[in-house]
C-alpha cells in the first residue's frame, strides 16, 4: 500500500495550459497561481467504476433514441482506449454528446438561428469491450457560430468523456473530422503547443467500419494515462 | 516506446445533454455508514461571478477509509451500494451542493494516513483541462498532519478545508474560486 505505481504526467506541451487568451472564456475561469504539484496517492489510483450502474445497451446509436430517424449523415464512430503504455483499457465508460446535423444543440442556451430535429438528442454512451473497443453509431455534427471572436465557428465535433481506471485517468476531449476547413482557425483546438497531438484529435475516416449504402465510418482512437510502472515491471 | 495521452478539450458549455444521466448528488443513503454530510457552495470566476455552467466529480472513501476499487487492497469493508462517486452541476446562480458521508482515513505516502477528504475534479466551458482540488473537513485533528495539505503553504491551505455553517451541523460550505486573493488550491496530478 506504500508502494503507489504513479500514473504518467503528460510530456511537455502535448496537453493544453489552462489560460490560453485566444479561447476567451478562459481568461476569468483559469488559475492565476501555479497548480501544486501533488505525488500521487491512493485516492488518485483509485477511481470510480462507471460502468455498474445503468448502462443502456441502445445508448450506442444516437439515431435509435426517438420514433424517426435524424435528419443528417448517418456516421459510426469507433475506435479503441488504450492507456500509454498500449494496454487495452476494458469495460470503462464513454459518453459523448454533439450537435445535430444543423449545427444546434438541444441545450436551452444554445441561440444558434438553426433548427432543433424532433428525432435527434445528440447524447449516448457506451462501455468499451474487453479489448477496449468502443463503437457509436450517430449523424455527422454540423458547424456551429460562437461568440469567442468575429466570425467565430467551431469545426464539426463530438465530446467524448472517458473515465479509465482511476482518478488520475479521467478524459474529457472532442474529436474532429479529416478535411474539415474550420480546424486551423479554432482556438479550443489549437490551444495545445504540440501540432502532433493537437492532430490525433482528428479522426480518421474509417473503410473498414464504413457500412456499404449506409454509414461512412471514422476511426477515433482515445489514449489515457498510463503507469510510470507496474509492481511486476520493477521485479524483472 | 510508449503512447502519449490524448489531448484534453473543453466540456464547452453544452456538456448537461451529455452528462448528467449519471449527475450524482447523494452518496449516503439506506444502509451507508458514517457521519452525513451536506456540502454546499458556488464556483466562482475571476470577476467574483456564479459559474452556471460548470460541474464537479468526486471521488471518495467510504466511512472505513476504503475505496470501492480493485487497487484498495486494505482489509476493511466495502458497503455495497456505496460508488464514492458524484457528479454535480452548479446551478444559474454558481451554486452546488451534494450529500455524502464522511470518509475515513485512507494511507498514504509511507504509510501514514492522511486525513478524510474528497477528491474533485472541476469541469467548465473555459477550462481546457479539469482543475482538481480536495475538500478536507473542519475540526479535523489529522489535517495538520496530512501529506497534501502540507505541500501546500500554509496561507492557502484553508482553501481546501469545507467550513462550518451556522445552525446547520451537518452542514458544510466549500467554494471553488477560480482566481484572485482567496484562489482555491488547485493540483498538479498530471491530466
Amino acid at each position: 500500500m506504500t508502494n503507489i505505481a504513479s500514473y504518467r504526467r503528460p510530456y511537455p506541451g502535448t496537453q493544453p495550459d489552462h489560460l490560453h487568451p485566444p479561447y476567451v472564456s478562459s481568461i476569468k475561469r483559469a488559475p492565476t497561481k501555479p497548480l501544486v504539484y501533488m505525488p500521487h496517492t491512493l485516492t488518485e489510483v483509485t477511481g470510480p467504476s462507471m460502468g455498474k450502474e445503468g448502462v443502456d445497451v441502445k445508448a450506442s446509436d444516437l439515431t435509435r433514441q426517438h420514433s424517426g430517424e435524424p435528419l443528417g449523415e448517418r456516421i459510426i464512430v469507433s475506435g479503441r482506449v488504450f492507456d500509454e503504455n498500449g494496454r487495452a483499457v476494458p469495460r470503462t465508460l464513454v459518453e459523448v454528446w454533439q450537435a445535430n446535423a444543423a449545427g444546434r444543440y438541444l441545450h436551452r442556451n444554445d441561440q444558434h438561428n438553426a433548427p432543433l430535429d424532433p428525432n435527434f438528442t445528440g447524447c449516448g454512451h457506451t462501455l468499451t469491450d474487453n479489448e477496449g473497443r468502443y463503437r457509436i453509431v450517430t449523424i455527422r455534427p454540423g458547424e456551429y457560430p460562437w461568440g469567442n471572436h468575429h466570425n467565430a465557428w467551431r469545426p464539426a465535433h463530438i465530446h467524448f468523456s472517458v473515465f479509465g481506471p482511476a482518478f488520475a485517468s479521467r478524459l474529457v476531449t472532442q474529436m474532429y473530422f479529416p478535411g474539415d476547413p474550420l480546424i486551423p482557425y479554432d482556438p479550443i483546438f489549437n490551444c495545445t503547443a504540440d501540432e502532433k497531438a493537437r492532430n490525433r484529435l482528428i479522426s480518421l475516416f474509417d473503410w473498414e467500419n464504413t457500412i456499404p449504402g449506409n454509414a461512412l465510418g471514422y476511426r477515433f482512437d482515445i489514449i489515457l494515462a498510463g503507469r510510470e510502472a507496474t509492481p511486476i515491471e520493477k521485479l524483472k | 516506446m510508449s503512447l502519449q495521452a490524448t489531448t484534453s478539450q473543453t466540456v464547452g458549455p453544452f456538456f448537461s445533454i451529455g452528462l448528467t444521466r449519471v449527475n450524482k448528488n447523494n452518496l449516503a443513503g439506506p444502509g451507508i455508514s458514517g457521519e452525513q454530510v451536506t456540502i454546499a457552495g458556488r464556483v466562482l470566476d475571476g470577476d467574483g461571478k456564479p459559474v452556471p455552467d460548470a460541474m464537479l466529480e468526486i471521488w471518495q472513501a467510504n466511512s472505513h477509509g476504503k475505496y470501492p476499487h480493485p487497487e484498495d487492497t486494505q482489509a476493511k469493508p466495502l458497503e455495497t451500494g456505496f460508488l464514492g462517486y458524484g457528479r454535480i452541476p452548479t446551478d444559474e446562480n454558481g451554486k452546488f451542493s451534494f450529500t455524502t458521508i464522511k470518509p475515513g482515513s485512507v494511507p498514504g505516502p509511507d504509510g501514514k494516513a492522511q486525513a478524510p477528504h474528497i477528491a474533485v475534479s472541476v469541469f467548465m466551458r473555459g477550462l481546457e483541462r479539469r482543475l482538481v482540488t480536495r475538500i478536507y473537513f473542519p475540526e479535523e485533528g489529522a489535517n495538520a498532519g496530512d501529506f497534501v495539505l502540507n505541500l501546500v503553504e500554509p496561507a492557502r491551505r484553508g482553501t481546501l478545508v469545507a467550513k462550518k455553517t451556522a445552525g446547520q451541523a451537518s452542514i458544510l460550505e466549500w467554494n471553488v474560486i477560480l482566481q484572485g486573493d482567496e484562489e482555491t488550491v488547485f493540483f498538479d496530478i498530471g491530466l
